[in-house]
């Protein structure tokens, strides 16, 4: 921050006031035209004032392992967060990081908004099933329009070791269409319904539709039917696929392939869940140099996960694989190649990433981090209408007081700081709407309390400049020269304590957290707006109003009367060369 | 009003003017006995920390026929826990239970809905675990030990280490003055609270900088001169920063107690009335030091300096000799006797270039 130069003459920018003028007008049309145009024209709300659920959410460190909570780790969790959350169909439920180990959620006022509040701390729903059967991702009939995935499924690494799982390296969407009497079957399972009937042929069929059953039981063949129409490259209805599922039913989930690609499963009820891993954790193979995950299970998960692999282990394709389905996505689906019990291998097309990604799924449920809820806000539409209301009138009555004020010490000069305070006023709100789409600030309480505290910063940048000009009138000076020789002195101090309110805003939204983050960022906008205004317009105005005749000859109203301020004449006999109080600038 | 523009052209020719510096020791011991008593009662009577700090739930109802009392009484057969019920200016219910934890809330929370005949969604609640408010506070004064090592670095480098050490000094002193009130009164100390405390580290210390600001530029050239010692420059550019320093401690409390007024006088309660509670306080406290203690501290310390030493003693002999002579040296004389001369010259100055 530097104090500019002292002694600098009032010449150039300083006396052309038009180009500042033209400058700052410029501005304001073109972010207001850009408000306008973009559509945002109102701030974005907070949830203490539009109503809806705030949540803060803590990560939580295990024991010795507090490298864990770190940017990656955290940015997956929002990530698996922000996907549970809208996924139950809230709208725009934003979830973002805070400070090093926080996140909040805001959710705004919506139907599942209770669902969702429930859904969000906690860890997700880990469930292994069997998968009944895989096709591509969406409901095409068009045989040609298949994706042309390789039609041999390979085993990766099959032979190298026994205790494996295979994951399944390339899409088999030739082979995916269900094999009726298999899927029946599978289906039957969990309900004692003994109607379906194989009828569908197991004929591989180009279309990748399963053919519903002519006549399963009511919730087969609705399964069925949903399996058929479900589009996996549709965000929404992969979201919708899996929730709300009982563990103990037969469902349908998306999930990607080894290559990236969309596929939709049909899967079995799940028979080992989150709570059976012990742990697991990526690593990489010291025969094969591939990425592989390790996982080992509790006791109960080793019975549970040696009973599955057993009866998958004896199935073909596609039905010997198993689905580790995350919060209703199916995130991997390794082929069981033999019985497994308490510790399996998942091997496969991993990269260090994926492998590390599936470790964190297993071993943490969903996210790579545990999480504690810190608080949880809940602001009723009314309220939160009640407190905007507040504040706004907090802030008209906050004006309107600075304003009777300002005329009744100031004046005429008093308009000049009305205009500023207006330019200053529109500047903070536009920049506000656009700031909501472009980063995501939303306009909370303490954000509203930062902006009326900025009336009293940017009102005192005024009373420094119009003392600094009262001080040179009573001098002897006449107003213009007043002017220019009083804004150096003027804008060296509004620099430097207008720098310190900065600092304090910066450190404040660097290093706390929560509602002071809100309060901190405002109050850092509104200074730097204050120095923009006092530059390009209080100082040019007064530049130009120093010409009128009104504010020029010091009209008793206008506030720079030389005899209501009691000015000295002009020219003055010796002291001021004894006294350093008033030696020169220059 | 154009009283104070009169008092204001006084001042500013030091016709009139306030023996701050030289009155010091009155407001270092009027400072000290109050952060005495801050401290005291911090000691004694701590500070009555909010939910946010202790954990816990308060839920807001809308308007309702529900006694104080009863409401207490619903709230605690469903928590299990103590309970503190306002009743808010538009109406509204506000129920404050302790020791509640997150997930035991929404319980009560849909209990309440029932004892109190209105729907769940209309209950606002607010839960905090016990360690969210912690973790702000911890935060918190993280921010404020950056922030003042910042600062100091920056008011050295901008002005002097003196100059940063007696900003320092002020701004503790604010904030222990602050905290003191917080901890007598009994107000409740909530996110709020924490907010209104740190804006005044910024404001306190922006009051101080345009005060020293000024005092920088009234002394620059001060040891080639031997009319005033640093001490009677420092009274000076306070007296002359004081319309100012009045004028926008004006402006800044008035939007503040806009806000105090709106936010106690309409809500009951909540963030607004908590943030600009503790401004209000923070604020007054911030413009008492900038010129009680601040300027006069860094007088202090400048005259233990050799060379303004040296200055004053010259100024003392030069006084002295002058003294002696029976002359009348005195700057105060000097300043007041120029003044009776320029009063009626500049009167009708005045009054011919309404004319022109």
């Amino acid at each position: 921050m530097a104090a500019p130069k002292k002694g600098r003459r009032p010449a150039g920018g300083q006396s052309r006031p038009g180009r500042a003028l033209a400058l700052i007008l410029i501005a304001m049309v073109a972010l207001t035209g850009g408000m306008f145009w973009s559509g945002h024209t109102t701030p974005r709300l907070g949830i203490d004032l539009a109503g809806g659920t705030s949540i803060t959410l803590k990560a939580k460190a295990e024991p010795g392992q507090d490298s864990a909570i770190n940017p990656t780790n955290m940015n997956t969790a929002v990530g698996i967060i922000e996907r549970r959350v809208n996924g139950l169909g809230v709208s725009e439920a934003e979830v973002q990081t805070q400070g090093d180990e926080n996140i909040i959620v805001n959710i705004p006022r919506g139907t599942n908004e209770k669902q969702a509040r429930e859904q969000v701390g906690t860890t997700a729903q880990l469930y292994f099933r069997p998968v009944l059967a895989v096709a591509a991702a969406s409901p095409q009939t068009a045989p040609s329009a298949t994706p042309s995935g390789s039609a041999s499924p390979k085993p990766s690494a099959s032979a190298s070791s026994g205790a494996k799982v295979g994951e399944k390296s390339a899409t088999p969407t030739a082979t995916a269409s269900p094999q009726g009497r298999a899927l029946t079957e599978a289906l039957k399972a969990p309900s004692p319904t003994p109607t379906a009937s194989a009828s569908s042929s197991a004929k591989p069929k180009a279309t990748g539709t399963p053919q519903a059953t002519p006549k399963p039981d009511p919730a087969t063949a609705a399964l069925q039917q949903k399996f058929a129409t479900l589009n996996c490259l549709d965000p929404k209805a992969r979201a919708a696929a899996g929730q709300g599922v009982k563990s103990s039913e037969p469902t349908v989930a998306c999930g990607k392939n080894a290559i990236g690609q969309w596929e939709k499963y049909l899967l079995g009820p799940a028979e080992v869940d989150g709570r059976d891993v012990d742990k697991a954790k990526a690593g990489l193979d010291q025969r094969t140099g591939q990425w592989i995950v390790d996982m080992e299970f509790t006791d109960a998960g080793s019975k549970k996960f040696q009973s599955i692999t057993s009866k998958l282990s004896q199935q073909t394709e596609p039905q010997n694989q198993f689905a580790i389905v995350l919060d209703g996505e199916v995130v991997s689906a390794p082929r069981v190649q033999t019985t497994l019990s308490a510790s399996a291998q998942i091997s496969g097309s991993f990269n260090q990433q994926s492998a590390q990604d599936l470790g964190n799924v297993l071993s943490y449920g969903a996210l790579p981090l545990a999480f504690q809820t810190q608080s949880v806000d809940t602001v009723t539409a009314a309220l939160g209408g009640d407190q905007l209301q507040a504040g706004l009138i907090a802030g008209a009555i906050g004006l309107g007081l600075v304003i009777i004020y300002l005329v009744a010490y100031y004046r005429g000069l008093s308009l000049i700081a009305i205009l500023s305070l207006a330019v200053s006023a529109l500047l903070t709100y536009v920049l506000m709407a656009l700031l909501g789409p472009a980063i995501g600030f939303a306009l909370n309480l303490p954000a509203v309390c930062g902006a009326i505290v900025a009336i009293g910063i940017t009102a005192d940048s005024f009373i420094v400049y119009f003392e600094r000009i009262r001080d040179e009138l009573r001098e002897g000076r006449t107003l213009r020269p007043a002017v220019e020789r009083a804004w150096p002195r003027a804008r060296r101090t509004i620099l430097v304590s207008d720098f310190v309110s900065f600092l304090a805003a910066a450190v404040l939204f660097i290093v706390t957290v929560g509602k002071v983050q809100g309060f901190a960022f405002t109050l850092g906008l509104t200074t730097l707006l204050d120095i923009v205004v006092v530059f390009l317009f209080t100082k040019p105005v007064m530049t130009l109003l120093a010409r009128t005749k009104f504010f020029g000859n010091g009209h008793k109203w206008s506030g720079l009367d030389p005899k209501r301020l009691g000015a000295k004449p002009p020219l003055r006999r010796t002291r001021r060369a004894h006294a350093p109080v008033d030696a020169k600038e220059a | 009003m154009s009283k104070l523009g009169g008092l204001g052209a006084r001042l500013h020719r030091g016709e009139v003017g306030y023996d701050f510096i030289g009155n010091r020791k009155i407001w270092y011991g009027l400072s000290i006995l109050i952060t005495i008593t801050a401290i005291v009662a911090l000691a004694v009577r701590g500070l009555n920390m909010g939910i946010e700090f202790q954990g816990g739930a308060v839920f807001t109802t809308p308007k309702s026929d529900v006694s104080v009392s009863q409401a207490q009484e619903f709230a605690e057969e469903a928590s299990g826990h103590d309970a503190i019920v306002q009743k808010l200016g538009n109406g509204s219910l506000r129920i404050q239970v302790g020791g509640l934890d997150t997930d035991k809330s929404d319980q009560v929370r849909a209990e309440l809905s029932k004892d109190l005949n209105v729907p769940e969604a209309k209950i606002a609640a607010e839960l905090v675990g016990p360690s969210w408010g912690e973790q702000i506070a911890t935060k918190a004064w993280t921010g404020l030990g950056v922030f003042m090592i910042l600062v100091v670095i920056y008011l050295a480098i901008a002005f002097e280490w003196r100059m940063a050490v007696a900003a320092l000094v002020a701004l503790i002193h604010d904030l222990t003055i602050t905290v003191g009130i917080y901890s007598l009164v009994g107000f409740e100390v909530t996110v709020g609270t924490v907010i209104g405390l740190l804006t005044i580290l910024g404001y306190s210390l922006y009051d101080t900088v345009v005060v020293f600001d000024s005092l920088k530029e009234q002394t620059k050239d001060i040891t080639k001169q031997t009319r005033f010692t640093y001490s009677e420059l420092a009274n000076r550019s306070i007296n002359g920063t004081l319309v100012r320093s009045i004028n926008t401690t004006v402006v800044a409390l008035l939007p503040v107690a806009g806000l105090l007024f709106i936010g106690g006088g309409v809500l009951g309660a909540g963030m607004l009335n908590d943030i600009s509670l503790s401004l209000f306080v923070g604020l007054a406290a911030g413009a008492y030091s900038s010129i009680f203690i601040a300027t006069p501290l860094v007088a202090d310390l400048k005259e233990r300096e050799p060379s303004i030493k040296a200055l004053r003693k010259r100024i003392m002999a030069k006084r002295a000799s002058a003294a002696a002579k029976g002359e009348s040296l005195d700057a105060a004389d000097d300043l007041s006797a120029e003044a009776a001369v320029v009063g009626p010259r500049s009167g009708r100055r005045g009054t011919q270039e309404h004319r022109g």
